[in-house]
């Protein structure tokens, strides 16, 4: 069963597919950039010592988010 | 014999640098961290008798103009007809890495691509079809590994070969508009289309895992943090200790070069004021500033680049991100931070990497902070007399490194604190998202970075605080030998700053050597050592035993030692500091700012400081 979730709340070790970024501003624009695209496979790989930011591995690399910046990418795993 | 134009492209930390250094044999200064080349960079080659002028432009994750790096790349690209772009992608990560190559693709006609790190996409189980890319793209396309200097020459080759025809043009030349929205959606499906038919996975990704490992060592709770301070406090002790012996050595030689010297000024019968000012003055104040600063740089900046090159640095800057959000700042401050522990002006210049523009002003407003280079011997310095003196033994250099830790630690808290005043005072600017990259980990060629880095910081460091010293030493010796009646015109200044210093726990031959120090704070300790002398010659200090000696004669105790550790990190910062930030920021009043903040602070901790301690004493 899919389920669906913003991606600061995806459980680290766990992959999920992008759905929708929810922003077109300058920060949107960035996270495409930088491999947060609909339709891609992210996966959530730790966090930092005092819980945020945490890495995300998407497109084969290694990218630290803040949950404000990531909180309105919306994300579906199994 | 023909001339021709070239520009580096591509994301950042994908070894740019590296192939320029490999190419011109410049050495650039690399490391492994995002947003390493913040200017533009040129250098020359030539290669079969043709001659090729390289410019280095900063890495950009597209050409949208969302950071002042991407405008910066985005112009020059549209600006200049480059003969060729070298395309430096990561071999590892083709698909982003093509975004950025299409959007210039499609407004340069003539291109390379450079395959880079094709040993690391071999580690993380990857196959590239690089004639597949070639065809697709319809510019040659050559796997390197710039590290091992594999595969330059093809590329020189290939270089030359596009630049000798200019007719062959890349397929997405002017098929796309970048500023388009629905041309970047079909870009976006290009690239994908591309690495999906390019790159094939053969084996697990074993390099990555092995990455992880390490991450969850050096980023996890438990270990994270008393990792980082460890490593930090051996980065010191080191520094400290090995610092000790040949600063000795080298101020036994200079003093020995300095009888020479003055035995062969007599015999020229050189006037007693010139070579007053040349030996006492230039001689003697450049002399100090080289044994006290070389050998501590000498260790601390080459061990700070293998740190840098391994990748350590951004995984401080994600351990450390929810202090710098809470206060309103960017996680990249930390960088900047360290950075300006090597030298506040570098460090000034390396908040570029900072996108946005509030969070960049309060890096650069805060940098100073952190003890600098020129400082860090005066606070090893004091430490060591006051603190931890000889007597405790082989225990004494570890309670240097301990107290410095304390020190900076302290730094950082004074930071993060006056980052989030500034962060509150600027609020109706906006603030970026936090997006950085924790780069694979690489091991450094240990011989290699340990060289370069001392030729390349250590030197130019040095060579920098030697200019201004030089000519410093001079007027210092004027002030000192000028008569206004009976007392020199230091004399009478120092008097006159007497009562505002003892106010601060200081005293006027210390607020004058800060004043005096403002071209380089080097000069601080050998400014107060002229002072106290009186005479006007700076005598020679062996070690820190006869300057332990000549302060406390001069009423110094460890309330003396702990206001002039606070006013030495709380002041204003050096004038080439200044200058930094004048052009960093373009506006005098941020500049006049970066020097009445730290001021202030150091003021009101001074006297707070004193009186309290006056009240326990």
């Amino acid at each position: 069963m899919k389920r669906s979730c913003l991606l600061s709340e995806l459980p680290p070790h766990m992959t999920a597919v992008i759905v929708r970024l929810n922003r077109s501003d300058a920060l949107g624009r960035r996270l495409t950039d930088l491999g947060v695209t609909e339709g891609e496979q992210i996966t959530a790989e730790f966090r930092s010592p005092f819980g945020d930011p945490t890495a995300y591995r998407v497109k084969g690399c290694l990218l630290a988010l803040r949950k404000k910046d990531c909180g309105t990418v919306e994300v579906a795993y199994e | 014999m023909s001339e021709f134009k070239i520009a580096l492209a591509g994301n950042p930390n994908v070894g740019k640098s590296t192939v320029f250094n490999a190419l011109t044999g410049l050495r650039q200064h690399t490391g492994n961290w995002t947003g390493k080349t913040v200017e533009l960079c040129r250098g020359a080659y030539s290669y079969q008798g043709n001659s090729f002028t390289l410019t280095d432009l900063p890495g950009t994750y597209s050409l949208k103009s969302y950071s002042e790096e991407e405008a910066v790349a985005a112009r020059a690209l549209e600006e200049t007809s480059y003969d060729c772009v070298i395309l430096v992608l990561d071999a590892g990560a083709l698909e982003r890495n093509l975004g950025l190559a299409l959007e210039v693709l499609c407004i340069a006609p003539h291109a390379v691509v450079c395959l880079n790190l094709s040993d690391e996409a071999r580690e993380k189980g990857l196959e590239i079809n690089h004639k597949e890319l070639s065809r697709l793209l319809q510019v040659p396309v050559i796997p390197c590994c710039a590290r091992k200097k594999q595969g330059l020459k093809s590329l020189a080759a290939a270089v030359l070969a596009v630049c000798e025809d200019p007719k062959q043009v890349n397929s997405f030349y002017q098929r796309f508009d970048c500023a388009d929205s629905a041309s970047a959606v079909l870009l976006r499906g290009a690239c994908k289309s591309i690495a999906a038919h390019c790159v094939r996975r053969l084996r697990d990704d074993r390099k990555s895992l092995r990455d992880r490992r390490i991450d969850k060592l050096v980023t996890s709770r438990a270990t994270g943090i008393p990792l980082m301070l460890v490593l930090c406090g051996v980065l010191f002790w080191l520094t400290a200790v090995g610092a000790n012996l040949p600063s000795a050595l080298l101020s036994r030689f200079f003093e020995a070069l300095k009888r020479e010297l003055s035995a062969l000024c007599e015999m020229a019968a050189m006037p007693k004021f010139l070579s007053g000012i040349l030996i006492d003055g230039v001689y003697t104040t450049l002399s100090w500033v080289v044994a006290v600063m070389l050998p501590p740089m000498a260790i601390f900046f080459p061990l700070f680049s293998l740190m840098e090159d391994a990748g350590y640095l951004p995984r401080i800057a994600f351990n450390l991100d929810r202090f710098f959000a809470k206060c309103g700042a960017h996680g990249k401050q930390s960088l900047c931070m360290m950075m300006g522990i090597g030298c506040n002006a570098c460090g000034v210049t390396g908040c570029r990497i900072i996108e946005n523009r509030r969070e960049r002003l309060i890096a650069v407003l805060t940098n100073s902070f952190m003890p600098c280079n020129g400082r860090l011997p005066i606070l090893i310095a004091l430490i060591s007399i006051f603190f931890a003196n000889a007597s405790l033994g082989p225990m004494a250099s570890f309670k240097v490194a301990a107290i410095l830790v304390v020190i900076l630690t302290c730094c950082v808290g004074v930071t993060l604190g006056v980052s989030k005043l500034l962060s509150a005072w600027l609020k109706k600017e906006q603030t970026s998202g936090f997006m950085l990259e924790l780069p694979p980990y690489r091991r450094p060629p240990i011989v290699k970075t340990l060289t370069r880095s001392f030729l390349d910081r250590t030197l130019r460091v040095l060579g920098r605080a030697a200019a201004v010293a030089a000519p410093a030493g001079a007027v210092i010796w004027l002030f000192a030998n000028i008569k206004i009646g009976n007392s020199s015109v230091l004399q009478v200044c120092t008097d006159f700053l007497d009562p505002f210093g003892r106010f601060l726990g200081l005293d006027g031959v210390i607020l004058m050597a800060l004043l005096l120090g403002f071209p380089a704070n080097e000069t601080v300790i050998p400014l107060i050592i002229m002072g106290y002398t009186a005479n006007g010659v700076m005598t020679d200090f062996a070690g820190y035993g006869e300057l332990a000696a000549l302060l406390t004669q001069n009423g110094w105790t460890a309330a003396t030692a702990v206001c002039m550790i606070i006013i030495t990190v709380l002041h204003f910062p050096c004038s080439t500091t200044c200058l930094t930030v004048k052009k960093e920021t373009g506006s005098l009043k941020w500049t006049l700012l970066s020097m009445a903040i730290p001021t202030v602070c150091g003021v009101v901790c001074c006297a707070v400081t004193s009186h309290v301690m006056r009240l326990f004493l």
